[in-house]
């Protein structure tokens, strides 16, 4: 079972995306769909370096919220900042940031958090994985974003991944 | 469909290419070689947006595959110029 | 026939998404360093595209009386895409402009 099928919620994904995709449940759309489900992950699995094991699925549907809210309200900060930025400059700065998560799906997780939240770009990892440069367009209190960062995104992403 | 709804769409068309000339305004400006790939970026995702809402003009599914080719498309293009950038070449 | 309230949620949604991509170019035009034109473009890669995609379900639903989904493959294909691209353009800047030895920090790597 676990050679057929390396990545089994990859597989019910990628079959899902196959029905969305083609809008219809007809006996057919849903056999290639399973096909494809079973094929990819097979021909793929040579090719990520590490599996993948999630656990709490409880936490990653909070923190799934709570990057949502956090990209509705930074969108409405940076927007404001934009508007008003003849007036009052955004503190824009680098900072540097301590990082305790090693794994390095759990890294990529919080690489894509990062920056599909609008006001802050993830720009480079030390090769050693201890600390992150990150850039913020608009910073009021360091210490306080260093906080805020660390356990809003980065305390559930260790509970998911180690 | 409504003459509401129909001048709503109008209206955010009109707004979504004025948002494309101010992209292509930093897009010939510049300065940097960053820049210019930053605005095409922009460039492709704004038209993309644009084929959904053209997608719901003519409520039609097809725009929806178009605007799906683009975002891929716009990956790839924007991608391999960042590559370009930071190597000088695009396949190592 | 749409309800009229559908129609005015779709279109505020639909305005309010263009309102968004507008504010990120305006912001890509304005900004003065690159690293902060980097930022408004999120505006229309997140905001914007759940606007246009939460109105293009809600009008291709009410419009073939069933649920029509796949409006949400646009939002998940970019929170993957456009990270890629962002992250590799700040590196490649980050790179291009220590080459040119402007004011950027050192690289956080320490050598061993």
């Amino acid at each position: 079972m676990k050679r057929l099928f390396p990545a089994p919620w990859l597989s019910l994904a990628l079959w899902l995306l196959w029905l969305v995709l083609n809008l219809s449940v007809s006996p057919g759309n849903l056999l290639l769909g399973a096909l494809l489900g079973f094929l990819a992950p097979l021909m793929m699995a040579p090719l990520r370096p590490l599996p993948i094991r999630i656990r709490r699925p409880g936490v990653i549907l909070r923190l799934l919220l709570l990057v949502g809210r956090d990209v509705i309200v930074s969108n409405l900060q940076v927007a404001w900042g934009v508007l008003t930025c003849g007036s009052r400059p955004p503190r824009s700065c680098f900072i540097k940031i301590p990082l305790d998560l090693r794994d390095p799906n759990g890294l990529a997780a919080l690489s894509m958090i990062t920056t599909v939240v609008p006001g802050t770009i993830w720009s480079e990892l030390a090769l050693d994985r201890s600390i992150l440069l990150l850039h913020v367009f608009d910073l009021d209190d360091e210490a306080q974003f260093i906080e805020h960062f660390k356990t809003t995104y980065e305390r559930p992403l260790m509970e998911i991944f180690e | 469909m409504s003459p509401l709804l129909a001048n709503a769409i109008l209206f955010s068309l009109f707004l979504f290419s004025l948002a494309m000339v101010l992209t292509l305004i930093r897009l010939f400006k510049g300065p940097s070689a960053q820049d210019r790939v930053l605005a095409l970026d922009y460039l492709y995702i704004l038209a993309m947006l644009m084929m959904l809402v053209l997608g719901i003009r003519y409520a039609s599914d097809t725009y929806f595959e178009a605007a799906l080719l683009i975002a891929l498309f716009g990956f790839v293009g924007s991608f391999a110029l960042a590559k370009f950038l930071l190597r000088g070449e695009v396949i190592e | 026939m749409m309800p009229i309230w559908m129609e005015i949620v779709v279109g505020v949604l639909l305005v309010l998404s263009s309102l968004f991509a507008l504010i990120g170019a305006l912001g890509l035009l304005r900004m003065k360093d690159f690293f902060q034109r980097m930022h408004p473009p999120a505006l229309a890669s997140t905001l914007g595209a759940w606007c246009v995609a939460l109105a293009s379900i809600i009008y291709f639903s009410v419009l073939k009386s069933g649920p029509v989904l796949h409006g949400w493959l646009i939002p998940i294909l970019l929170s993957i895409t456009v990270p890629v691209t962002t992250v590799l353009l700040a590196r490649t800047a980050l790179f291009r402009k220590r080459m040119a030895g402007d004011d950027v920090p050192a690289e956080v790597s320490s050598r061993r």
